[in-house]
């Protein structure tokens, strides 16, 4: 070991191997924004020198061409996504809270339930509710999509809430107590203002979950509530597939989780591991 | 306080309600699914009948079965293999904060937030030999007679190389919150010492990080044995039935085929495997979180 001049030297190595991982991580973005600027002559001749060209977005936007099926899906991802949370919220909030701040019986076997259906294959349950979804006219329905993606979005906003709620310390809602607030004031006031990034967070993460989700729609919808993610995959079907048109869907599809995924970096470690490792 | 004792006592029931109501409402269709699979229905055959076990003896004594089987199997340990070791490293590269670290650093969720699908789709893209980027940068390798996923074992690795791409950020940033977390002074020593990394790391930070570890290959694992976005968009199980894992082979009798009872037997089967092995590991992450909360 030749000291410092040793230790610059393997600093220098580490660099360039942590570059070159990066490079690799990040060259499949690059190459699939690349494409989806090519135009239909330069798709299949060039590689990175290309004029680029916005006429993908306008083609799978429908912009000058009336109406885009793309769009379509688009909101149909929104409205099942955003559905979802808003449920899983609703509904999650006071169990969470409920879990966190009193023992009660089946507290444990609710818990464990949830946790189970993070960890399920999701054909166990997808077989027997698209018999059931094709009973009830659920089939390919926004109601019948956001209650499927209960299965992806209700365990995390529950175990993650439960998680924060669990790092207040319960004196704050014996304090309110004390001061003559009601046991929900005393919530409201309290507990609510200091965990909302927390809820802000997890919805975020939730809507993320729900967004990316593709067996749920690519099995329990057909065309009204068809999602993006599944409309991406079939745009790679059939008999003449223009690649740089995939590509541009495919961009847009992942815009969206990208952007909100800025938002929730501090928070990200404790939702992806279900707030078994926290930040 | 003013509130009647029985409200107190019922309150967390109450709050829990909702919730309870809607697992419910997700274990009935499982349940009903449990129930095909002793019938034989399907799109066929409406008016099902009881056959009792036949289902999964078919099942079990099928080629179709044990090959998807050993797909799925091969397919979680090699990925989750290859995330936890490349994952672990980076975090260990990324933890000496240099410059170029905490650049990069920016950069490492961005995979993560891609849907699956998607990244199956892109990477289509870029193994297909009229647009993407492998065929060139192969042949300027000097390696000829690229073909894309054509063969099994091409399928499967690169089936892996998808998911290691959009999962070695996860085990990444797990493994950098525990040693971040990790105490100073135990390094300290070991440096005043004269302990080589080597040693360091295998004594100290290792048994140190190993609940992290542990968490990530956990959801790792887990995730993998169910692997179906990836898969299914890359090579849809192919080529012919190289790729086909237990929940792809499900997708197909099911779905495709609308044999309800014969799909819900390979999930049922599939379902037990997570559930057991999600059991085992659970039971020994909780036993290494106790020895290192103790030892440290």
């Amino acid at each position: 070991m030749s000291g410092k001049a040793g230790l610059r030297g393997r600093g220098v190595l580490a660099d360039l191997v942590l570059v070159v991982y990066f490079l690799l991580s990040l060259a499949p973005v690059v190459f699939i924004v690349a494409l989806s600027l090519k135009s239909n002559a330069e798709q299949t001749s060039t590689y990175l020198r290309f004029t680029p060209t916005l006429d993908n977005y306008r083609a799978v936007l429908g912009i000058g061409a009336g109406e885009s099926a793309y769009l379509r899906f688009f909101l149909a991802s929104l409205i099942c996504a955003v559905g979802a949370v808003l449920v899983s919220l609703v509904i999650g909030v006071p169990a969470a809270y409920a879990a966190a701040r009193f023992r009660f019986r089946g507290s444990e076997g609710l818990l464990f339930t949830l946790l189970s259906f993070r960890f399920a294959p999701e054909l166990v349950v997808i077989i027997p509710l698209g018999v059931l979804y094709q009973q009830l006219g659920l089939y390919d329905t926004y109601v019948g999509m956001i209650w499927a993606l209960q299965l992806v979005t209700m365990p995390l906003v529950v175990w993650i809430l439960r998680s924060f709620f669990q790092d207040l310390p319960p004196d704050l809602e014996q304090a309110a107590l004390l001061d003559g607030y009601s046991r929900r004031q005393a919530f409201v006031k309290t507990v609510l203002p200091l965990v909302r990034p927390g809820v802000a967070a997890v919805c975020l993460l939730a809507f993320i979950f729900a967004w990316n989700n593709f067996i749920l729609p690519f099995t329990l919808t057909s065309s009204e509530a068809q999602t993006v993610t599944v409309s991406s995959l079939a745009f790679l079907g059939g008999n003449q597939v223009r690649f740089n048109l995939v590509a541009a869907g495919a961009v847009m599809a992942v815009l969206p989780p990208l952007v909100l995924a800025l938002f929730i970096q501090r928070y990200l470690v404790r939702g992806l591991s279900f707030g078994a490792v926290k930040s | 306080m003013g509130t009647p004792r029985w409200r107190r006592r019922l309150r967390p029931y109450l709050l829990a309600m909702p919730a309870v109501l809607l697992c419910v409402g997700i274990l009935y269709p499982f349940f009903v699914g449990v129930g095909y699979t002793v019938f034989n229905f399907s799109d066929a055959n409406r008016t099902p009948s009881f056959v009792g076990v036949r289902n999964f003896v078919d099942i079990l004594s099928s080629d179709t079965f044990w090959h998807s089987a050993q797909v799925t199997v091969s397919f979680a340990v090699v990925a989750t293999v290859v995330e936890t070791v490349v994952g672990v490293g980076i975090a260990l590269l990324l933890h000496r904060s240099s410059l170029v670290a905490r650049i990069l650093e920016r950069f490492l969720i961005v995979p993560l937030m891609v849907a699956p699908i998607i990244a199956a789709i892109m990477w289509k893209l870029i193994l297909l030999p009229e647009v993407g980027w492998v065929r060139p940068i192969l042949s300027a390798a000097g390696v000829e007679g690229y073909r894309g996923t054509d063969s099994a074992l091409a399928a499967f690795f690169w089936s892996v190389v998808v998911d290691a791409w959009l999962y070695t950020p996860f085990v990444a940033i797990l493994a950098l919150v525990g040693l971040r977390s990790l105490p100073r002074s135990p390094f300290e020593a070991a440096a005043v010492d004269g302990a080589n990394w080597w040693l360091t790391f295998r004594r100290l930070i290792l048994p140190m990080l190993w609940p992290y570890i542990l968490v990530a290959v956990i959801f790792r694992f887990m995730d993998c044995l169910k692997v179906f976005d990836i898969i299914y968009g890359l090579t849809a199980g192919g080529p012919g039935d190289a790729t086909t894992t237990l929940q792809i082979s499900a997708y197909l009798e099911a779905i495709t085929y609308a044999r309800y009872s014969r799909g819900m037997t390979f999930m049922l089967i599939l379902w037990v495997v997570v559930y057991a092995s999600s059991f085992v590991l659970v039971r020994y992450l909780g036993r290494v979180q106790s020895r290192a909360a103790g030892s440290v």
